[in-house]
């Protein structure tokens, strides 16, 4: 039982994501196996639909998008030390903050003004459903995860209550508001590519694609370059430590699980804004759950987050070309992956470290003989 | 070596409860075990003395099964065995009490008795049992506890009775004790010695961890002494003194004499008045706390650890409201009704070296630069305004290792990777290179090397000449001694004397910490003219 | 007559109301109560959500295949128990994040059935419909006709007592196997023990480890047979999603009971009362507020406990050392 020598920073950043994937991937293997599907092919079809299809990059950046926002949202939350599951209802919620404001201004507002106001309000909507469970943990000491779990749930009423209510279209049978008018439209990538003269297949891929690129600069300043940043990092590790240096705690939790649900939120720009230009029932669609996976396989780092969500649009973009050239597997298969990949890099996160830190240990240690720190 | 424990076996025919032969344990790449051999008399109390950090936890954890040693021969009643766990301890008649209890708060303390032991599937049926047996216990070693109270109730001491009626119940004939009397008043530790010694009267074998003289020359019939991870001598305590068990744990010659010259006292920092804490559940832990302290003067207060001196750091700190009372740091009054807070009292002056430098003085994962700034993130000379700047902050905490010989001299270092004193350093780094007008310290040797001892000790009484207040908290009353000018002496949560730095000894201190001057109605001009 | 036909009419509609609740709740009380056992241990589960859809999709599957329900009720609890040992080994002996770990058998579960049920039976992830023969059929009490006539006390009898299927009972059953396991026998003693001071229970000698996993079990059990009862007693096949949110009611049912098995049974049958109250007031014309705002009426169990939570009304105290794996001190 002693203790394996510790996993150096590559590794662990670099090598452990790629195993963990990997490890999902053939588990998934051998199930699509056992459906009697080559799963040789089926990875074929995902990378082809994924990537290789016309327009399927942009799909893949799209959704893409969403991890993105979503995955920076955990991953704020975590560096102190708050773990948010309540991303879904956050960026629920961001939808009713963006929908509200196009409702109201989109026939006064030009898009300039307009835009900006329902990018604002989806955050600021995701901040405060994030915001409260904060409260409740700092002040009341309620569990984070279980409110924001509770919160999931009652933005999920609320929204179904408001959208089959008051905020349904007239006329209409489903429950979704009235298309917003053009002005409250972002717009999509293909549309600003071919204004400025180069050819692009047409996809959801939209300008919020940009903006998720920005908040992840923003969080990198924020997290590392920033006072409040590292008052977060202080009392995520140590709240006796950051409540000696006068840091306080309370009001951090707050301020970050707003801007944790701020984060969440801003994944409804690019569905509501950049997509579907209303709101609808479920837009979320589980994007909130993925940013867990999304941040536990970036390693809570921006960069990481970046190319975690590459990897979670292509399968997800991947996923859905499955429907089309099977009829036995369908783009579950993707819950499927992402539930392994939560699992192998959240639950089971030693069950490689330790044995990869041994071989690496193992690999190592002749070319550094009696190497022990320095000093 | 051969004559040390040649006289641990005493005459030869006595049998052995416990024999270690050549236990090793490495964590890493610290050897906490080396060779270590003991002996232990059936029947006897033995003391294991030795500094924080010699061994003696991981040893006796070894004995317990809660580690598996690297290498080694364990023999019980004669008869080599191997400990897997606490399991196959118990079942060889080894009990422990832990130094931290392991006692399940919200439980009574006949199911905390029973828990692990309780002999059928059905709990009325084991309950009846143990209340029996409990009964008789009590009896013979007069253990009373009211076995049906909720353990989180019972006082400290209370709480470390069922510990030890645990271990009986189970059938201990081998009892170790970690560090008993740490978290125990004076008299509750006398108790605690004449349950021990009606134990030993009874056939029980005791193995006492400690790092107290007092305790050893009070109680035990043998000690053996650890360093470093190493047996360094085995003794019969009858035969030996406070001075050489001192000069074995060490190493060398005791000396913590500072250079220290007479203070000049000037106008008052400090001015506390009448604070008191009081916790949501109605334990008070602060009773009255009127104090002053001057510029360039160290203030000591002494008292066992858990009296309120942790508290007091609290209030003066900022960390926690006083519940009433109030405080003055220069001219300004914190009161309940205008509390502060660590960062503002920074800004007044007030630095503060904490007791527990790995839960907050600290932050194990930061790299060293950012431990430096811990407290001081918010100030100006840190930052560019909402921003921090990574080369402003590594070469500051290069600047600052640099003059405090902090080691390795690597500011991107993980705070984690320093060793005890040079962690301590990060932190006395920090708080005095503000120059601070008042300088809170809690244990600032406490798992120090000698040589970071030493440097720690010089830091301080320079600060003091420069001008600084320093009050001082501290268990270890040698530090206290030579450092302080005056001395405070606290307990149970109040201060219960005043002594002047010469006609402070060991003895009269020990007194009131006791709280003898404070129930006895004796002032300390009393307790003076009486010395 | 008429007033009074209106009156014994209004009973009716209640009765059923209760009968309904009886019904809904039977999930969420199994489900608590496997919480109960997991939670009680120190292991946060947020699994029971996963773990129950995963022996629904199992139940309905075997059952199909085998034509016996009892086939599928033994499959739903293998299955259930296969992954509550997952989630042991991540949180147990991996010491891995437990709400991470719960969270991936959710989805995986989600992925899963979908994905494992196309395969199967081609249905779009749906089992074909189960048969009577396939299924947990209500149980007639004796005479329930006869007494049901009585006035009044009659109807309790044959809408509310009679005609439960067997797992209804067996779920209050598990109530009171709950609490006497947890109060009157040295596996409950340990097992409040190691939620609260793991170390205590190191050092008396038991192993902390197999504690954890034997509750685990348990859990598993229960959770396996609130599966079994949505999709072959409760409905007649597995749809995909089917738990639609339960296992996580039946946690917060848990908590607003704090971690006791009565409060927990309590908790349930108000949130039970509350879904079958919604689903009979649905598209109905309230006096004063006009159409039923049914979805937020389902709602209120979540934010009952937000508030209970917070401390609002007494204070729900988790056991102290949940959520974290067992280390011994270094």
């Amino acid at each position: 039982m002693s203790a394996p020598p510790a996993l150096p920073r590559w590794a662990d950043v670099g090598l452990i994501p790629l195993i963990n994937v990997l490890a999902a991937l053939i588990v998934s293997g051998v199930v699509v196996t056992i459906i009697g599907e080559n799963p040789f092919e089926a990875m074929m079809v995902m990378i082809k639909g994924a990537f290789v299809y016309k327009g399927s990059l942009g799909y893949t950046l799209y959704y893409a998008t969403n991890f993105i926002f979503t995955g920076l949202a955990v991953a704020v939350a975590f560096h102190a030390m708050l773990f948010n599951i309540g991303g879904e209802g956050q960026a629920y919620l961001g939808g009713l903050g963006a929908g509200l404001v196009c409702l109201m201004f989109d026939s006064m507002l030009p898009a300039l003004v307009l835009i900006p106001l329902a990018i604002m309000a989806s955050a600021g909507f995701g901040a405060i459903w994030g915001a409260i469970p904060g409260y409740l943990q700092a002040k009341r000491g309620s569990h984070i995860v279980i409110t924001t779990i509770m919160f999931n749930f009652l933005a999920a009423s609320i929204m179904v209550w408001l959208l089959a209510g008051r905020l349904k279209a007239p006329g209409q049978m489903s429950p979704e508001t009235r298309s917003f008018s053009p002005n409250a439209e972002l717009p999509f990538i293909h549309d600003i590519a071919n204004a400025l003269g180069m050819e692009m297949a047409r996809s959801p891929l939209n300008l919020s694609f940009v903006v998720a690129l920005l908040a992840c600069v923003g969080v990198w300043i924020l997290i590392w370059r920033s006072r409040l940043g590292y008052a977060i990092r202080a009392t995520g590790h140590s709240a006796g430590a950051a409540q000696y240096a006068g840091i306080p705690v309370s009001t951090i939790i707050i301020i970050t699980m707003a801007i944790s649900g701020g984060l969440a939120g801003m994944m409804a720009i690019n569905e509501i804004l950049g997509v579907q230009h209303r709101t609808i029932l479920g837009f979320t669609s589980g994007y909130g759950f993925t940013g867990i996976a999304v941040a536990l396989m970036g390693r809570n780092h921006p960069v990481g987050i970046v190319l975690a969500s590459l990897l979670f649009g292509a399968l997800y973009q991947g996923g859905a070309e499955l429907d089309f050239e099977f009829s036995t597997i369908t783009r579950e298969m993707v819950l499927l992956i992402q539930g392994l990949i939560i699992l192998f890099s959240g639950g089971l996160a030693y069950m490689f470290n330790r044995p990869l830190a041994h071989f690496l240990g193992f690999l190592l240690t002749p070319r550094h003989a009696g190497g022990g720190r320095r000093g | 070596m051969t004559d040390a424990s040649q006289m641990a076996n005493g005459g030869s025919t006595s049998p052995l409860a416990i024999e270690l032969s050549a236990i090793n344990k490495s964590f890493g790449d610290v050897h906490a075990n080396r060779d270590v051999n003991l002996k232990v008399v059936s029947g006897h109390i033995h003391g294991i003395i030795g500094e924080n950090g010699a061994g003696k936890s991981t040893l006796v954890s070894i004995l317990y099964g809660f580690y598996a040693a690297d290498g080694g021969l364990i023999s019980v009643n004669g008869q080599i065995t191997t400990i897997r766990n606490s399991a196959d301890a118990i079942g060889k008649g080894i009990g422990m009490v832990h130094q931290h209890f392991m006692l399940v708060p919200n439980f009574t303390v006949l199911e905390n008795v029973m828990l692990g032991h309780e002999g059928s599937l059905s709990i009325e049926a084991s309950a009846q049992k143990a209340r029996n047996v409990l009964n008789k216990l009590s009896e013979d070693f007069g253990l009373t506890v009211d076995s049906d109270m909720i353990v989180e109730n019972l006082p400290v001491g209370l709480q470390q009775r069922v510990e030890i009626l645990k271990a009986l119940f189970r059938g201990a004939e081998i009892l170790i004790l970690d560090e008993p009397t740490g978290v125990l008043t004076p008299q509750e530790t006398e108790q605690l010695f004449d349950i021990l010694r009606a134990l030993r009267e009874q056939g029980v074998t005791i193995l006492l961890i400690t790092h107290k003289l007092k305790e050893i020359m009070a109680i035990t019939d043998d000690v053996s002494v650890m360093r470093d991870g190493e047996m360094v001598a085995h003794l019969k305590t009858a035969q030996t003194s406070p001075a050489e068990l001192a000069e074995l744990m060490v190493g060398r010659k005791v000396l913590l004499e500072v250079d220290h010259t007479p203070a000049k006292p000037g106008v008052p920092v400090l001015q506390a008045e009448n604070l008191c804490l009081t916790t949501a559940n109605g334990i008070d832990h602060l009773k009255d706390i009127s104090l002053t302290l001057r510029e360039g003067e160290i203030v000591g207060v002494a008292g066992v650890s858990g009296n309120g001196q942790s508290e007091l750091l609290d209030v003066l700190s900022g960390i926690t409201t006083p519940t009433s009372g109030s405080f003055r740091v220069g001219t300004n009054e914190i009161t309940t009704q205008r509390p502060s807070d660590p960062a503002q009292l920074r800004r007044l002056g007030v630095a503060h070296v904490p007791e527990d430098r790995h839960k907050c003085g600290i932050i194990l994962p930061f790299s060293a630069a950012e431990s430096m700034i811990l407290g001081y993130s918010g100030t100006d000379e840190q930052n560019q305004g909402w921003w921090l700047s990574p080369s402003a902050l590594e070469q500051n905490c290069a600047d600052r290792m640099h003059g405090f010989d902090i080691r390795p001299p690597l500011p991107s270092l993980a705070s984690a990777n320093f060793s005890g004193g040079n962690q301590q350093k990060i932190v006395l780094a920090r708080e005095i290179s503000t120059q601070p007008k008042l300088l809170l310290v809690g244990q600032p040797t406490r798992g120090v090397d000698i040589g970071a001892i030493e440097f720690i000790h010089k830091q301080l009484i320079a600060l003091r000449n420069e001008g600084c207040a320093i009050l001082l908290v501290s268990v270890e009353l040698d530090e206290i001694m030579s450092l302080s000018d005056r001395i405070l002496v606290m307990n149970n949560g109040q201060m219960v004397g005043e002594l002047a730095r010469e006609e402070a000894d060991e003895q009269q201190l020990g007194l009131m910490m006791a709280g003898i001057g404070a129930e006895d109605g004796i002032t300390t001009s009393q307790m003076r003219a009486g010395s | 007559m008429q007033e009074e036909g209106g009156v014994a009419d209004l009973w009716l509609q209640f009765l059923l109301t209760i009968d309904a609740t009886l019904r809904v709740a039977t999930p969420l009380i199994l489900c608590a109560m496997a919480g109960i056992f997991s939670e009680k241990s120190g292991i946060i589960d947020i699994s029971l959500e996963g773990k129950m859809l995963m022996s629904a999709f199992a139940a309905a599957a075997v059952a199909t295949l085998t034509s016996s329900a009892l086939a599928g009720l033994v499959t739903a609890i293998g299955v259930s128990v296969l992954l509550g040992l997952l989630h042991g080994l991540a949180s147990i002996t991996l010491r891995g994040n437990q709400v991470i770990s719960g969270l991936a058998i959710n989805i995986l579960a989600s992925g899963l059935t979908v994905t494992i049920g196309i395969a199967m039976f081609k249905q779009g992830g749906q089992t074909p419909n189960l048969s009577r023969a396939e299924r947990f059929r209500p149980i007639e009490l004796p005479f329930a006709e006869q007494i049901g006539n009585l006035p009044l006390i009659g109807p309790i009898y044959r809408e509310v007592i009679s005609g439960h299927n067997i797992l209804v009972w067996v779920a209050l059953a598990a109530v009171l196997f709950t609490a006497f396991i947890l109060t009157r026998t040295r596996f409950g003693l340990r097992l409040r023990a190691v939620g609260e001071k793991p170390e205590a229970l190191d050092s008396a000698g038991v192993s902390v480890a197999k504690t954890r996993y034997l509750a685990l079990i348990v859990a598993g059990v229960l959770c396996g047979m609130a599966g079994a009862y949505l999709s072959t007693a409760h409905g007649s096949g597995f749809v995909r999603e089917m738990t639609a949110g339960k296992g996580y009611i039946a946690l917060a049912a848990m908590i607003f009971g704090k971690w006791q098995p009565r409060g927990a049974l309590l908790a349930c049958l108000l949130f039970g009362f509350l879904e079958a109250v919604a689903s009979r007031l649905q598209g109905v014309d309230v006096p004063l507020i006009g159409e039923a705002p049914v979805d937020l009426i389902l709602a209120l169990p979540y934010l009952l406990t937000v508030i209970l939570l917070a401390g609002f009304v007494g204070k729900a105290m988790p056991p102290r050392a949940i959520g974290e794996p067992y280390v011994k001190e270094r």
